[in-house]
């Protein structure tokens, strides 16, 4: 005989709003009509009304709407919850004194088209951050207006084309290769691609540097507008012969770009600007602890040498008179790329970290970023394959080449380490690594929750070995297990139908 | 271990030609299906669109990377795959027949005599996955 069992509650699954839907339950109770009740025609034009009482809209109380997305809300994982690994986007702690600074009423309430005059202080404040981000990157002009790090890539590539078009006239159309090393993130070949430019791929090394003597021969054709590269790059390594990277694009009459999302590993120790590096893209929402992910929004100003400077969008936001002024008369300038002064609540959350921490902290923040990745190298490196044997830098990079033996990969291993109650790593990226795992602490993590990933991780390759079904089929822990991703992006289901309709359709 | 069969000819890029008379038959090898993972997407030419040898001619999307698909000879597209559009999984399903991806009009030159034959293909993947 089996045992009866109870309906499930709420520590089970939870049905859609739609689905929780009652005919006639809702949220409110009018009070009763004081005044004269004019026709509806009078206010609305009947063809201007819905006439099927707002049918497929969920019939529900107020306790239901609360207790349903309070629900989901539980089953999400965050920042605040626990680390989130995530090789290459730096999602570090989004501390609560940011968050509060940028409520403060004076910032948070004021317009957009407030005057010049009116909005002194936070004209201040964006001018304030632009120095700050000048002297970590060694960079002096600077725009805060692009609203991500895809969008301050695009700047940045789109101020090399105005400056190559200004300096070589006519013979600026011949220059229009743009050069990519293969380990990139995907979003600089789009950003080359959309400012008008033909991409060409610069190799890397077995050891993960860029070959240099592929690059001096791609930059012998006369052609090159510049070299975009991620340092560190995304395989986790410092490019150590930047300088001479920066030679070779310059002799050849290009410029040189630099993807900063990498930037946690180098800010206080090393600036780009030193390095050769021409114009850089930094996400404020990655290395300067703005919120990151759920839309953020980003944040991705683009810093570039004083040569550049006249290219930078306008307004530019200087000093001038007794404060700060809005500067359009940039007659140089690739003009506007957002509206306003950029995403202004992250500029005020990312004066707050930088103010917050000072130049020693912020020193300090690099070094345990980069200490906390060696940790989990040296931890992982007699379990999983590391495919470079340099010291790495904010973030490291392994393989699923070990368990694949076993039939285990890397999406396995990522879904066990759901199991674990970790967000997954990175996976299959940077696309030149076979099997990639990319994993990215931050500085946001102390020794033991170090330990306890690593601790994970190497209880994963022990599985692998012993029982790699369990690894294959894994999640095991979570409400829903392992989803059919191919079946999700081949037939996606993009909405809810009510059921009677979806039989038919 | 991959299936490779004794007919075709490989490039280094993992895409197979089978040639008939001037005209070649291309998709990508049953080595590079596994390697990609479950195919979600297929992105094809058009029928008369031109394609050097290494030039990409579309791209193939899986639930890991997007990656290139690039033409093992010159030539002329003058049949495409339709059925992939709809049908993508066919890619991992049956490489080697259903899932050809387009036909081409080779140009002369003799650049399939440089392809690998199934011997050397197979050496060729066994010593990238040292």
């Amino acid at each position: 005989m089996t045992t009866p069992k109870a309906t499930t509650h709420v520590t089970q699954n939870e049905a859609l709003i739609f689905e929780r839907s009652q005919t006639g339950r809702c949220g409110y109770r009018l009070p009763a009509l004081d005044v004269d009740e004019t026709p509806i025609d009078e206010l609305i034009p009947s063809n201007l009304r819905r006439d099927d009482d707002l049918a497929g809209v969920p019939e529900v109380s107020e306790p239901d709407v609360v207790r349903h997305f309070t629900r989901i809300s539980t089953w999400n994982y965050n920042i605040d919850l626990g680390m989130y690994p995530l090789g290459s986007c730096t999602m570090k702690y989004n501390s609560r004194l940011n968050e509060r600074v940028a409520r403060i009423a004076g910032f948070a309430n004021l317009h957009p088209l407030a005057s010049e005059r009116d909005a002194q202080g936070a004209l201040e404040v964006i001018y304030e951050l632009q120095q700050h981000l000048a002297e970590i990157t060694g960079l002096p002009g600077i725009s805060l207006q692009p609203a991500a790090g895809a969008h301050g890539e695009m700047t940045g590539v789109m101020i090399i084309r105005a400056y190559l078009d200004a300096r070589d006239g006519e013979a600026s159309s011949k220059r229009r290769v743009m050069l990519i090393p293969d380990s990139a993130h995907g979003t600089n070949p789009a950003s080359a691609h959309l400012s008008g430019f033909t991409v060409k791929t610069v190799r890397s090394t077995p050891e993960g540097q860029t070959d240099l003597d592929a690059l001096r021969d791609l930059c012998s054709a006369g052609d090159v507008a510049g070299l975009m590269l991620t340092n560190p790059n995304t395989v986790g390594l410092f490019e150590k012969n930047i300088r001479e990277i920066c030679r070779i694009v310059h002799d050849a009459g290009g410029l040189v770009y630099m993807d900063g999302a990498n930037m946690n590993a180098l800010v206080g120790w090393a600036r780009p600007g030193d390095m050769g590096v021409d114009v850089i893209h930094l996400n404020l929402h990655k290395t300067f602890s703005t919120p990151h992910g759920g839309g953020g929004p980003g944040s991705g100003p683009c810093c570039c040498t004083k040569e550049l400077e006249p290219f930078l969008p306008v307004p530019r936001v200087v000093r001038g008179g007794d404060g700060f002024k809005v500067d359009y008369d940039q007659p140089e300038s690739i003009g506007r790329v957002k509206a306003f002064y950029g995403n202004f609540g992250m500029h005020l959350r990312a004066l707050a970290y930088i103010l917050t921490h000072g130049r020693d902290g912020l020193r300090e923040a690099t070094e345990a970023a980069v200490l906390n990745a060696r940790v989990i190298a040296e931890g992982l490196t007699s379990d999983y394959e590391r495919p470079f044997s340099d010291p790495p830098m904010h973030e490291v990079v392994f393989t699923d080449k070990r368990q694949g033996r076993k039939g285990v990969n890397t999406l396995d291993i990522a879904k066990r380490l759901i199991d674990y109650g970790f967000h997954p790593m990175t996976i299959y990226f940077p696309l030149i690594v076979q099997g990639a795992m990319l994993i990215e602490p931050t500085e946001s993590v102390g020794r033991q929750e170090i330990q306890q990933f690593v601790e994970a991780m190497r209880a994963i390759a022990r599985e692998a070995q012993e029982d790699p079904e369990l690894v294959r089929t894994a999640p095991h822990t979570t409400k829903i297990g392992r989803l059919d991703e191919a079946a999700a992006a081949r037939k996606p289901i993009l909405r809810w139908k009510p059921e009677e309709k979806s039989a038919t359709a | 271990m991959a299936n490779i069969p004794e007919d075709l000819h490989y490039s280094k890029d993992h895409e197979w030609i089978k040639v008939e008379g001037d005209i070649g038959t291309v998709g990508i090898t049953d080595h590079a299906q596994h390697s990609l993972g479950d195919v979600v997407y297929v992105e094809l030419p058009k029928v008369g669109d031109r394609f050097t040898s290494h030039e990409a001619f579309g791209s193939v999307e899986s639930v890991k990377a997007v990656s290139e698909l690039f033409c093992p000879v010159a030539g002329e597209v003058t049949e495409v795959n339709e059925t992939l559009n709809d049908e993508p999984e066919k890619v991992n399903a049956d490489p080697y027949g259903a899932a050809w991806m387009i036909k081409l009009r080779i140009d002369g030159g003799g650049e399939v005599d440089k392809l690998m034959n199934a011997a050397e293909y197979e050496d060729y993947i066994k010593a990238e996955a040292d």
